[in-house]
């Protein structure tokens, strides 16, 4: 498509796959790799309640990294059928994630409770917002969670 | 409903354009393109909400408006007029007065939209407080957004109160007093009514639902303004008798209605935001869908500054306007009974009929294409043309943005030659001549801004 000079355009990018950086404790940008996603799913005409869950649980995730890891790479491989991200982080890592996985399992103290923060939603609700969620951790070095999302359900 | 019975009421004037591009840039949709030195809307990026209307140095864009003689050729003419109008006036020319102009350029009654938010008023309040669905709910009042809403943020469809509007509940009761207490037959009954915005008029002959409305004709409120001041300039009018009126006393809340705060003041429970300016929504609906804020109960989202006292078709500065309306607030009764507001002698019968009818479907505009693995490669190459775009925004290649050209580009509607910076660079390689990108230029702005007798009349 397109006169010769031109070309460049139409050599095909490997695939829309996407890596943001996320600093931890950097609360004031939280949530814009999720807001980036989101936009680009409305663009390929993702079905508006498939959008919104993938921004719950990408936006928890990124959250969660933000609040408690060092920093972190969030990977999106977008394809034509579904989503995958990938968050790594480098943080304190989760002892026991099929605990941390039971609603109203939480590691916060009575005192970031008492804000209404740390009610042990988190992974409950990134597990309910996705399709697949896989969830590796080493305590002292990071963690890494991984879901997929399909388009078409 | 079809993508094609999307109405507008915003038109333009190609013979007064200037083609400055000022309403492409200005837009909070990105629905207006230059091509041949004139702005084209893309009717299905285009919510109403009357920006390039204000922004046009050259008042090149009109809102249509429904012929008046039909107010003349009605039996049984009757004005459904939003409290704002009042405001227009200064206010050494009393509601009284203008009433009387009212009633003698014709007009059977006046009655005020606001009449049926006493009835709203309750109705919010046990929505709100009972809701356990989608939350914010997002009122529906202001048809620009309910449109945004539509093209824009389809995740948030499901959260749009389908309550009707003042305008359509007091015109379901016009039509039922006059039937059944007046006697007037239905098919005589025409009921005007009067509008700040463009907006308004786009919603009465194309509903967002297939409901119809019960509106019969839209006067455009600058117009009438005008009208009403010319009668009473020339002192034709005669003073109206108290008695001939339906004009009744609003309420404190009702008045208060049409400004900014106007429903969220209805509200006595719950985190209830009031926000105007459409640039403003965009950003917050931006957050909303995103999960940035939460735990909101109740949202009045108005698209122009100072609400409808800011509407496009408002004869006066629209905060001299919401000074004088919020005047006439402080004097306004707390509360009306129905001896004062026989609206709510009607009650039961607009219980029945105040659900909008049918649902509001999204029609996104930022979908790429209707077959997903289509939009995925479009959505790739628009990316890349994009990053070697210079992200200026200058619009000289008559889109909003870089990235809005690069769309255009993979949707076949331009060329990436288009933008300035890749004809320079061509040119530089001599795969361009200065020939080639004035023709470029000349398809996007027209002859006139391309003649190269400019040179000359500059004596360059």
């Amino acid at each position: 498509m397109g006169p010769e000079y031109l070309q460049f355009i139409n050599q095909t990018i490997v695939n829309m796959d996407f890596t943001y950086h996320v600093e931890g404790g950097d609360f004031t940008n939280a949530g814009s790799t999720s807001s980036e996603v989101k936009r680009m799913l409305k663009k390929l005409g993702v079905s508006p309640d498939i959008v919104k869950k993938t921004v719950v649980a990408l936006y928890e995730a990124e959250v969660n990294i933000v609040a408690h890891a060092y920093r972190g790479d969030i990977n999106v491989d977008l394809e034509e059928d579904k989503v995958r991200i990938v968050l790594a982080d480098e943080g304190p890592g989760i002892p026991n994630i099929e605990w941390a996985m039971q609603k109203g399992n939480s590691t916060a103290s009575q005192k970031v409770r008492e804000m209404g923060f740390g009610a042990g939603m988190g992974l409950p609700n990134i597990q309910n917002n996705s399709d697949e969620l896989k969830i590796n951790s080493v305590v002292g070095q990071g963690t890494t969670i991984e879901f997929v999302n399909y388009f078409n359900k | 409903m079809a993508v094609e019975d999307f109405h507008h009421a915003l038109k333009f004037k190609s013979d007064l354009c200037i083609g400055c591009a000022h309403c492409t840039g200005i837009c909070p949709t990105g629905a207006i393109h230059i091509e041949d030195g004139h702005p084209q809307l893309d009717p299905n990026r285009c919510v109403d909400c009357g920006r390039c209307y204000q922004h046009c140095p050259v008042n090149a864009i009109y809102i249509e408006q429904d012929d008046f003689q039909t107010v003349y050729n009605c039996k049984y003419p009757v004005l459904l007029l939003p409290s704002i109008f009042i405001a227009q006036f200064e206010e050494k020319i009393k509601e009284k007065t203008i009433l009387s102009a009212l009633y003698h350029i014709g007009f059977k009654h006046v009655f005020e939209v606001e009449k049926s938010v006493d009835f709203i008023k309750e109705e919010m309040q046990r929505t709100v407080a009972e809701n356990n669905g989608y939350k914010p709910i997002i009122s529906t009042f202001c048809p620009a957004i309910v449109r945004l809403i539509q093209v824009k943020f389809p995740v948030l469809v499901p959260n749009l109160y389908l309550l009707k509007p003042p305008l359509d509940l007091t015109a379901l009761y016009i039509k039922k007093l006059l039937t059944e207490e007046d006697h007037i037959p239905a098919e005589d009954i025409g009921i005007f009514y009067v509008t700040p915005c463009a907006a308004k008029i786009a919603a009465i002959k194309s509903p967002a639902t297939e409901e119809e409305s019960s509106v019969s004709q839209v006067i455009n409120m600058n117009f009438l303004y005008s009208k009403v001041m010319r009668v009473i300039k020339q002192g034709e009018y005669k003073l109206c008798e108290d008695s001939r009126t339906r004009y009744h006393r609003l309420s404190k809340s009702s008045v208060n209605f049409t400004l900014t705060g106007g429903e969220v003041g209805l509200l006595s429970t719950g985190r209830n935001l009031a926000i105007d300016g459409i640039h403003n929504v965009l950003d917050f609906l931006e957050k909303l869908e995103d999960e940035d804020i939460q735990d909101i109960d109740f949202l009045e989202l108005r698209a122009c500054d100072q609400s409808c006292a800011g509407g496009i078709l408002c004869a006066n500065n629209r905060f001299l306007m919401a000074e004088r309306q919020h005047k006439r607030m402080q004097k306004s009764p707390d509360e009306v009974d129905s001896e004062d507001n026989d609206l709510l002698n009607y009650v039961d019968y607009l219980n029945e009929h105040k659900r909008v009818l049918g649902t509001v479907e999204p029609r996104s505009m930022d979908k790429m294409d209707d077959n997903m693995a289509v939009a995925m490669q479009k959505m790739r190459r628009a990316f890349e043309i994009n990053q070697n775009l210079p992200q200026v925004d200058c619009r000289i290649c008559g889109y909003q943005s870089c990235k809005a050209l690069s769309e255009a580009v993979v949707n076949e509607k331009a060329s990436v030659e288009q933008c300035i910076f890749v004809q320079r660079a061509l040119e530089h390689s001599e795969k361009l001549t200065i020939l080639d990108t004035l023709h470029i230029n000349t398809k996007i702005w027209g002859t006139k801004k391309n003649d190269p007798a400019i040179a000359k009349n500059l004596n360059l």
